[in-house]
């Protein structure tokens, strides 16, 4: 029997990064096949091609044993492919029913024939056990009852292959195991699933098989009866330990940032911050490791005061930083480079020196007084910041938004070094910059450390964080579960803590 | 609410939180989802306001409740609602139309100049495409070229005034009118109903049952046949073609397929597009559909209101329907009430000045209301803000025999400001409203 | 440096060259030689005395101009300006009219009253966003219409002074509040000026240019302002509070908003009356998108606007076509200018995309790399 769906030599890029670097994947029709890897591995990239929202450089796509092109999600579409997407596609404001039938509305002269549409929707509801009220809106509805729609709306469309990006990112556990429900229901009806996640033993429970991916590459595929879940954390994150730094310990006593029971909730006024206490000294890289969304990003913008805490406290240097604005923060010697550096830490437009001054625009040599800019010295600094951190480029006067991503990384990186701060946030510093420009990162943040900055490194590299950190913190569920020695503690184990598959009673020190 | 288990305290509360304000829908966006019965009994209750105002303004007015007034009121009401269902078409398709007005100002024109060529009610049907036209150049600009929606609209604004006195300086001064104003031209005809309000029939003189009921001034059931007979008589007949337009675009918009894919466009056009809708076509589709109706609405305003166009006679009227629109919650039914009331304000004070001072009143008993809401739901601070409003109000009218002037013409802009200030989170603006959309960016 | 200018002016060329385009049509439709219309028009207008009027007609639009554009740069759409300047010239007049101080101080008292109001009436849009997230796109719409046919109206027809010539007026400002003509001046370098006085306003409205133009590009507060328009998140990781920066943005664009009635208030009319000039609020918005919020290009834009409404007169009175169709080429002006600001800026980004790219390839130090350097800016 043919393979529902077989990829081969899968290959995409975007500019400075290969997202997918000859993938293969075959997927045997009626099977729930998982797609393992850590975040930024390119599973999305993948899928998104074989929906036809995307398009691959190189390779061939089969479905169902003959070769296809897709030029948009329409083609998938007709070939009964449906993908229900991480970020739900739905509208808030309208109903259940309007986002399902929505392009494929059943019509009598152009009038909705909204009893047609019910009793289809229910009776795909009725068959796979997904129960939803047609005419709520969504608005109103819960994150688990917004998959049941999108499940629906993919199912309604006639979709014998789904595709399911990250499905129990969003769910609590009892959601999951109701979703783990209807997939199986599915798969007896002879539907054929692929879908993403990271999380070892939801894929272990519902998988018929998995292939694994890092870095834009299949690593390898397995069945869920042949391997453990530490197994799998190791492929997911690769075995080969980075070659232990030969170097001194610079850590001193001298508490720079310190953190007390800290608490702070996301935008929805959920809590994500659920008490995290630590530590990090002048000289010292803390890493914090832990799968995206367990509370990292709430805790840089503590720390740097984009958020507020709703508890406990953050002090640097001794002084509870309550109340200070962000600038204040910065003057008193907080850098950070942002996660996402497009959207926070840029100004496209704007030219470099201009983007050089960003986080810095009160102090010197950019400013005179706190008022006037001085654009000489301001651009002669970010002529040394080019010249010192390899930032390629014809000239200071360039937007950045010309810039290679590792350029402009670079910039940022310069930019928060060269200034005079004490403590130094780095969020994911090397994201989808090209192992040119992440050496050349990583070999400033050992400068800087031995410079005696203290560094908080927020990284879901691996490799990265054992490399660099001096002590390692694994953040899960808003908690520092676990504090590791870096020279001792193997990726698997690392994996094992971040995933929950492991817990550590409190921390070590 | 119905579905799964939901046993995590965290995710569930800030959930919760987070949809508690949203959940609620406006007040007039729920109106429009009451059904028949309740819609009546409302229309009551807000009779029985105006009535109950009535009663205790006598001495000022008898003008409140008159169906003479809302005869009027209906007709002025025509252009706002128009310009307001055509914001709803366009931003339902999540493009910003600050442009109503200019396509208002095209509509004058052209409806006005059609009538002296064709007749009325072809002078209505050019208007309505010059308003297209217009829409069809801001969709040129926001959806193809990717102007910035404002930007795109202001150009409107701007350039349709000079296009207009363009062409009067070309067209009128020869045919009677001058540079600012065509020459008077004559509407349709109006109807009334026969029996209820004295129609006539094949040369039968109908009875006027309404207007006998409202000549006995009985409290409320007086009232209530007046402004009925305001709805039923001297209507003409491209009030009524007005008035259909409102449960049309109703229909249009939440009944067919093509409404839904519109509105899809201004919800999520990502998601739209996903499910192979052409986002682009039904851009194009609303904004020129809105622009139809803003020219319908500014050929009614010269043909039938103004017999004759003269040069800045909207008035700003495109804004009060982009307001009106916000009233209405991006709605045509609640639009259509937020133009009538609005329509209304303005009527009294053309009519009668000391009519305008009764409003104070009836803004005291609408506060009222509110405030017995509010002391029900137990919500004290709100019962409070509105008490103290209300004897604000109440005070403004013991102490005073009139308001200025002015107060009935900005009537509609205070009363959107007011939502916007104090109900904000009630209102619900198509999500992507004003975003600009590139087709296979984001999601 | 060629290359640089090029990319500058192609735009607003374009622009031009569409609405000459256009409105040759529309002239030929109208029956009328645009050659001829263009060169009476060209003819009249480098009169010296057209030329004055321009100038006296682009003072408001450039500070309308300017108010529009402080907005612009933090991404705030500040169309109220229509409102803020006429409530503003209103109650500087009455203030100006009330009280009697030496020339210049009593001057710059009813500047300062201007600048208040417009600033006081721009700021509760900036209060309404900052407090209860009402964009100001509709606050100010609904704002302008409650000062103009609401609080303006009103105040008119309270403080209106009965007299002979039956016009709707306030009491006149006394001399020593009026801005003198520069007339003397600028016959120093010309002829005499007949029939028309050159507004002593222009000389604050260059100062405004400047201050907004050193305020934006050299100073802290400029530059937040500017990062907070093109990357709020960006800007309130720097340190920016976005509350504030929308206050500061509107209260500032509120205060030159303020100023915009002024030019005719202190040079000609000294009195607020029903004729009082309006519109000069949208007009500001074209000019503001026109000269790309630059002091430079807003003044150029102010001055195109202006000198196309005075010379166009000649139009009329030589029989070529009405004078209304300026209305139409301003109106194509912008829209044409629009679309080719952003079609010349893909192309620009393109370029200097390409150039990054190929610096990165040759790796070469920075230092090395001769392209362009420190160009103006």
């Amino acid at each position: 029997m043919a393979s529902a769906v077989l990829l081969d030599g899968i290959t995409k890029r975007f500019p400075g990064v290969i997202a997918n670097d000859k993938v293969h994947l075959d997927v045997a029709p009626g099977e729930i096949h998982a797609i393992c890897g850590e975040n930024g591995a390119g599973k999305s990239t993948l899928m998104k091609i074989l929906y036809g929202m995307q398009r691959a450089d190189e390779g061939r796509m089969l479905v169902n044993g003959e070769e296809v092109t897709f030029h948009s999600p329409k083609d998938a579409i007709a070939l009964e492919i449906g993908m229900v997407h991480q970020h739900f596609m739905l509208a808030d404001n309208l109903t259940v029913l309007e986002n399902v039938i929505l392009g494929s509305e059943p019509t009598n002269r152009g009038v909705i024939d909204f009893a047609e549409a019910r009793r289809h929707i229910l009776e795909v509801g009725e068959a796979y056990g997904l129960t939803i009220d047609p005419d709520d809106l969504v608005e109103n509805l819960e994150i688990g009852e917004r998959q049941r729609v999108e499940i629906i709306k993919v199912l309604f469309r006639g979709a014998k292959i789904l595709i399911l990006d990250e499905p129990t990112a969003v769910l609590v556990p009892q959601e999951v195991e109701e979703l783990f429900r209807n997939m199986r229901e599915l798969k007896v009806e002879g539907h054929t699933i692929l879908f993403i996640d990271h999380k070892l033993d939801e894929v272990l429970e519902i998988a018929d098989t998995i292939t694994v991916i890092r870095a834009g590459k299949t690593i390898d595929t397995v069945k869920p009866e042949d391997v453990t879940a530490q197994d799998l954390a190791e492929l997911m994150v690769g075995s080969e330990l980075p070659t232990p730094e030969t170097r001194e310990s610079t850590v001193t006593d001298h508490v720079v940032l310190e953190a007390i029971k800290a608490t702070a909730d996301d935008d929805l006024g959920s809590p994500k911050l659920r008490g995290v206490t630590l530590k990090v000294h002048k000289g010292e890289i803390l890493g914090i490791a832990g799968v995206e969304g367990n509370g990292q990003a709430e805790l840089v913008e503590a720390i740097i005061g984009m958020r507020p805490l709703t508890g406990g406290s953050i002090s640097l240097e001794n002084e509870i930083m309550k109340g200070w604005s962000v600038r204040r923060r910065r003057e008193a010697g907080i850098g950070y480079i942002p996660e996402d550096r497009i959207r926070r830490g840029l100004l496209s437009s704007f030219p470099l020196w201009e983007n050089a001054m960003l986080g810095h625009q009160s102090m010197e040599p950019f400013v005179r007084n706190g008022f006037w800019i001085t654009a000489d010295s301001a651009r002669d600094h970010t002529k040394k910041v080019v010249e010192q951190f390899g930032v390629r480029t014809p000239s200071v006067e360039v937007a950045a938004h010309a810039l290679s991503g590792g350029n402009q990384q670079k910039l940022i990186v310069g930019r928060e070094m060269s200034a005079d701060v004490s403590l130094l946030i780095a969020a994911h510093p090397t994201r989808g910059i090209d192992v040119g420009a992440q050496a050349a990162v990583w070999e400033e943040l050992r400068h800087a450390r031995a410079a005696g900055l203290a560094v908080v490194l927020v990284s879901a590299d691996l490799e990265e964080l054992i490399g660099l950190s001096d002590r390692l913190v694994v953040m899960l569920r808003g908690d520092l579960v676990a504090e590791l020695d870096p020279a001792a503690v193997t990726p698997r184990d690392l994996g094992a803590f971040m995933t929950g598959a492991s817990v550590q009673g409190g921390g070590e020190s | 609410m119905s579905g799964g288990p939901r046993p995590s305290p965290d995710l569930t509360t800030g959930w919760k939180r987070f949809t508690r304000g949203i959940g609620q829908s406006s007040v007039l966006g729920r109106v429009s989802t009451l059904s028949a019965r309740n819609w009546i009994l409302a229309a009551l209750g807000i009779v029985f306001l105006l009535s109950l105002t009535q009663q205790f303004a006598k001495l000022e007015t008898s003008d409140l409740t008159s169906s003479g007034t809302w005869i009027i009121a209906l007709a002025w009401s025509v252009p706002i609602i128009m310009a307001g269902l055509g914001g709803i078409f366009s931003e339902r398709t999540g493009i910003v139309n600050i442009g109503l007005e200019g396509m208002l100002v095209l509509g004058t024109w052209f409806g006005a100049f059609g009538t002296l060529l064709y007749g009325p009610w072809w002078g209505m049907v050019i208007a309505a495409i010059a308003g297209s036209l217009g829409g069809l150049l801001l969709a040129l600009a926001t959806v193809t070229f990717n102007v910035d929606h404002i930007i795109a609209g202001v150009a409107i604004n701007l350039m349709a005034p000079g296009i207009t006195r363009f062409l009067s300086s070309i067209h009128f001064p020869d045919r009677g009118g001058s540079i600012t104003q065509s020459p008077t031209i004559v509407g349709v005809s109006s109807f009334s109903i026969p029996v209820l309000s004295g129609g006539i029939v094949f040369g039968w003189q109908s009875p006027d049952i309404l207007g006998r009921i409202e000549s006995w001034n009985w409290f409320f059931v007086s009232d209530l046949a007046g402004i009925m007979r305001g709805f039923t008589s001297g209507m003409s007949w491209l009030t009524l073609v007005a008035i259909l337009i409102v449960p049309a675009a109703t229909w249009l918009l939440w009944k067919t397929s093509f409404g839904l894919r519109l509105r899809s466009c201004g919800e999520n056009p990502h998601a739209a597009d996903s499910l192979g809708v052409n986002v682009y076509k039904y851009k194009y589709f609303g904004v020129a559909i809105g622009g139809a109706l803003a020219g319908f609405g500014g050929g009614f305003l010269a043909v039938q209101l103004s017999g004759l166009y003269r040069e800045g006679q909207t008035l700003g009227k495109g804004f009060i329907g982009l307001a009106t629109m916000i009233f209405g919650n991006w709605r045509p039914v609640g639009t259509a009430l937020g133009g009538l009331l609005f329509g209304f304000a303005e009527t009294l004070r053309l009519r009668d000045p000391r009519a305008a001072h009764a409003l104070l009143l009836l803004i005291v008993f609408g506060l009222a209301v509110l405030l017995f809401r509010a002391l029900y739901l137990r919500k004290a601070k709100a019962a409070s803000w509105i008490g103290v409003s209300a004897t604000l109000v109440l005070v403004w009218y013991l102490s005073t025999n009139s308001v200025p002037n002015q107060l009935p013409k900005i009537t509609p802009h205070i009363a959107v400001l007011g939502l916007l200030i104090f109900a904000t989170q009630r209102l619900r603006m198509p999500a992507a409203d004003g975003q600009r959309y590139r087709k296979g960016e984001g999601g | 440096m060629s290359k640089k200018l090029f990319y500058v002016l192609a735009a607003p060329l374009a622009a031009v060259g569409v609405a000459l385009i256009i409105s040759s049509l529309v002239l030929l439709i109208a029956g009328a030689n645009p050659f001829s219309a263009y060169s009476n028009m060209w003819e009249f207008g480098t009169r010296l005395e057209t030329i004055i009027e321009t100038l006296n007609r682009a003072t408001p639009l450039y500070l309308s101009g300017i108010a529009v554009a402080i907005g612009f740069r933090m991404n705030l759409f500040n169309i109220g300006i229509e409102g803020q300047y006429v409530l503003a010239a209103i109650i500087a007049a009455k203030v100006g009219a009330e009280i009697n101080l030496p020339p210049v101080l009593h001057v710059l008292v009813i500047i300062l009253t201007a600048m208040a109001v417009g600033a006081f009436w721009s700021g509760l849009a900036g209060f309404l966003k900052v407090t209860r997230n009402v964009h100001e796109v509709i606050s100010t719409i609904m704002l302008n219409a409650i000062a103009v046919a609401g609080v303006v109206s009103y105040l008119l027809s309270v403080w209106d002074v009965p007299d002979a010539s039956l016009d709707t007026a306030l009491k006149a400002i006394p001399e020593s509040g009026w801005m003198p003509s520069l007339n003397g001046w600028v016959e120093v370098f010309t002829r005499d000026i007949k029939r028309v006085e050159l507004w002593g306003f222009i000389l604050v409205a260059v100062v405004v240019g400047v201050v907004y133009h050193v305020l934006i590009n050299r100073t802290r507060i400029g530059y937040d302002l500017r990062a907070s328009g093109e990357n709020p998140t960006a800007a309130t990781a720097s340190g920016t509070d976005p509350k504030k920066m929308i206050m500061t943005a509107m209260v500032l664009g509120g205060a030159v908003a303020g100023l915009v009635g002024l030019p005719e208030l202190l040079g000609s009319s000294h009195a607020y009356n029903l004729r009082f000039t309006q519109q000069l609020g949208f007009a500001g918005i074209a000019v503001a998108l026109l000269g790309r919020n630059h002091a430079v290009g807003i003044a150029i834009g102010a001055f195109v606007f202006g000198w196309l409404d005075r010379a166009s007169g000649v139009l009329e009175v030589r029989g070529d076509a009405p004078r209304e169709i300026v209305a139409i080429m301003q109106g194509v002006i912008i829209l044409a200018a629009v679309v080719a600001y952003a079609v010349v800026e893909r192309k620009r980004r393109a370029e200097e995309a390409s150039a990054a790219a190929a610096a990165t390839a040759a790796a070469k130090p920075p230092d090395q790399v001769s392209v362009e350097e420190g160009g103006a800016s």
